[in-house]
């Protein structure tokens, strides 16, 4: 019936149908390439801008202002007379770090202008000595020259003089300014790499905090979340597509695992509240509830993208093993998973970096709570970097900021080497058929 | 149930002239002739069985779910015997093949009806264990399909899953005689490393034979081996089947007449579902007993 409708037109008449549409299909081709470009041209600026505003706030964070002070350590004034821990417990450092401040500034008198000067230095600066002498007890009775961390606000101001020629002066007054000034001249006053931001855990004070604390909080949840998710998800995923039968009760387990993938993340971190926490009594704020509470949201994105990498290996393969007497279980280790491998990797590296950058379900958990220490083992309280970030956003220090933009440089650098890493994988594993 | 004249006395004995049955009708269609093609097929006409049979069907039906792809088939293979099956795309051969072993147990739906036997052994038998019977029943696919490994890992690997080779000497000399049966050693043996996704379709297709033949099957079976191929590696399959034939029995589906006429003792025609004749090759093609077959070698169809 085709042929005769096709039949009353002569090749003339359809030639110049078709070409009468031509230029509207080639104007509409024209239009889709141009959106085409147009969004990724967009996506790119989002990302160039978030990149430029991040980096341009956060680089500053990586140098700290260091102060150096010639410090004695006399036993008068540090109130003891033989290096041990009970005594260097009790033992007055942050004299030590005073009488040196008032040694470098003589004509500094008055209560009030004292405790100015005082503030020039991090209270943390008693703690580095302390360490110090702990470290080398002969220095005892000794006198040396020490760099230390400055006071936030030292470092803000500082920071804030390379943008203008009066800077930021914030809570730092004029009197304190000259101070730094007169430092900053004869280069006692320093802006040098800030190791502290990589070796400490989270700190009131802004100079003294770091997100080591952090970032192997991340690592640890995500050790454990890798570890349950990945072999639970793929063996899932196995059973699912290659030897659970077709029936009613698989097509309600698939519909399950896709909408459990869109539930919100807070759930997962309520129901960790109340199983894990509550009902099995895991210790809170541990990396150990956090990567069970993520492992159960991201097993839906390992188990579905597992389930299409398995999809999509060709069935030839499953047909010549098997026609060779392979049984079910070696059709599938010897040949369909080493196939579908990278696709599986994928997945679950887009399932762990969703998990790194989860907040919700760990702030249910209690990882959100102010932790100093490092943590050493999966049981040990505390936080993730997403949170940390959430943490330094929240507070008012001036010198957060750049160390929350930092914080969120030192996340996105995780991510892209777990992507990377993905990449690699992908492509060493990948096989052609 | 089956209304079928049992003749079982009335057995073939293969023939070895199959040369000269190559020079058949194959002229197109000119007009495409309307063919009664649902005139029922009571019964296969011809001789679908034979005294030393390697390979004993009777009243087989396959479903899947509910439609029914085989209808009441019956047929012997005998031992080293080229049994090749025609007919046109659907008509189940394929769908037969694979119940010899037992494929379609994979195949969601699918049911299998009927006493299959292989040496007097149910194929279909509830003790039957797929993976030896797989070993002893090799097959061959339409598409070339190696495993995206090494040649020689190709080879071994059915060696190596039934732990047939105690020694690496050993499996080293299955995969040798193998190859070289499949006539394919001389073209791989210094890139025995190589992936045999690498090789020719041709190739391929004979490094799935090699395959097949590593486990020493009794017998092979052969969907459409050479609908991928060129004419070149088609007539070099045809020549290792015909030397195979001395080994193992084999059942070939093909879509070529000419091909089933060169590499085949019997010829099966199948036609929607229904075992339409079985005689031997020649007879087949020269002298036709039923309507329908006849239509289809001439091309009238298919």
């Amino acid at each position: 019936m085709t042929d005769l409708t096709q039949s009353n037109l002569t090749q003339k008449e359809v030639r110049e149908r078709i070409e009468s549409r031509l230029a509207s299909r080639h104007r509409k081709e024209k239009i889709f390439r141009g959106f085409g470009i147009a969004s990724i041209a967009f996506g790119i600026l989002a990302v160039v801008v978030l990149f430029t505003d991040i980096i341009s706030k956060g680089s500053s964070a990586f140098v700290q202002t260091d102060i150096e002070l010639k410090v004695t350590y006399d036993p008068d004034t540090l109130g003891i007379d033989t290096v041990d821990d009970e005594s260097l417990a009790w033992a007055n450092f942050d004299a030590v770090i005073r009488n040196a401040l008032r040694e470098r500034f003589p004509d500094v008198s008055g209560r009030r202008d004292k405790r100015e000067l005082y503030s020039l230095v991090s209270n943390g600066a008693g703690f580095e000595l302390r360490e110090r002498l702990q470290q080398n007890p002969e220095l005892l009775g000794k006198t040396e020259t020490l760099w230390f961390n400055a006071d936030d606000d030292v470092d803000t101001y500082v920071k804030s003089l390379s943008k203008s020629e009066e800077g930021f002066l914030g809570r730092t007054s004029e009197q304190k300014a000259g101070w730094i000034k007169s430092l900053l001249a004869t280069g006692e006053l320093e802006k040098r790499f800030n190791t502290t931001f990589f070796t400490n855990g989270d700190s009131r004070e802004p100079e003294q905090a770091g997100i080591r604390a952090a970032l192997m909080g991340s690592l640890f949840t995500l050790l454990v979340t890798l570890a349950l998710s990945f072999p639970i998800g793929v063996a899932a995923a196995i059973y699912l597509e290659e030897f659970a039968p077709k029936n009613r009760w698989t097509d309600l387990i698939e519909v399950n695992i896709n909408n459990l993938a869109a539930v919100p993340s807070i759930v997962f971190g309520l129901l960790g509240l109340a199983i894990f926490i509550n009902f099995f009594e895991l210790p809170r704020s541990a990396p150990l509830v956090g990567g069970l509470v993520l492992t159960l949201m991201t097993l839906p994105t390992i188990i579905i993208s597992s389930r299409a990498a398995l999809k999509s290996v060709p069935p030839s393969i499953r047909e010549a093993a098997m026609g060779m007497g392979a049984s079910r279980m070696q059709v599938v280790l010897h040949h369909v998973l080493p196939l579908a491998m990278p696709g599986m990797l994928t997945g679950a590296i887009i399932g762990m970096a969703q998990a790194l950058g989860e907040t919700a379900p760990l702030l249910m958990i209690g990882m959100v709570a102010f932790i100093v220490d490092v943590p050493h083992g999966i049981t040990d309280p505390s936080t993730v970097l997403p949170v940390q970030i959430f943490l330094w956003a929240d507070s008012p220090e001036r010198a957060f900021v750049e160390r929350t933009s930092a914080a969120i440089m030192v996340l996105l650098a995780v991510l892209i080497t777990m992507n990377t890493c993905a990449v690699w994988l992908r492509k060493k594993l990948e096989r052609r058929w | 149930m089956t209304s079928m004249t049992l003749n079982a006395g009335a057995a073939v004995p293969a023939q070895d002239k199959t040369n000269s049955a190559t020079d058949l009708p194959n002229k197109p269609a000119t007009e495409s002739t309307s063919v009664k093609t649902q005139e029922d097929i009571a019964e296969t006409v011809g001789s679908p069985f034979c005294d030393e049979a390697k390979l004993r069907m009777r009243n087989v039906n396959v479903f899947y779910g509910e439609a029914q792809a085989i209808h009441d088939v019956s047929l012997d293979i005998g031992r080293n015997q080229v049994v090749a099956m025609i007919g046109p795309s659907g008509c189940g051969k394929s769908t037969f093949l694979r119940c010899l072993n037992r494929m379609n147990d994979t195949i969601e739906g699918c049911r299998v009806e009927g006493d299959l036997t292989l040496d007097g052994e149910a194929i279909y038998g509830p003790k039957v264990d797929v993976v030896p019977l797989r070993a002893r029943v090799g097959m061959v696919f339409q598409k070339p399909n190696p495993f995206p490994k090494s040649i020689y890992d190709n080879v071994a690997y059915g060696p190596k899953i039934h732990g047939i080779a105690s020694r690496r000497a050993e499996l080293d000399e299955i995969v040798e005689n193998s190859l070289r049966r499949a006539g394919l050693w001389d073209e791989v043996k210094d890139r025995l490393d190589k992936p045999g996704t690498g090789l020719s379709g041709g190739q391929q297709q004979r490094l799935c034979i090699a395959r097949a033949i590593a486990v020493s099957p009794e017998v092979i079976l052969m969907d459409e081996p050479c609908s991928a191929l060129d004419p070149i590696a088609t007539a070099r399959i045809e020549e290792l089947i015909h030397e195979l034939r001395e080994n193992y029995t084999i059942a070939i589906v093909t879509h070529s007449m000419q091909q089933a006429a060169r590499v085949s003792q019997r010829t099966a025609y199948f036609h929607l579902g229904k075992l339409v004749e079985v005689n031997d090759t020649e007879t087949v093609f020269t002298n036709p007993e039923h309507d329908l077959t006849e239509a289809y070698i001439t091309g009238r169809f298919g």
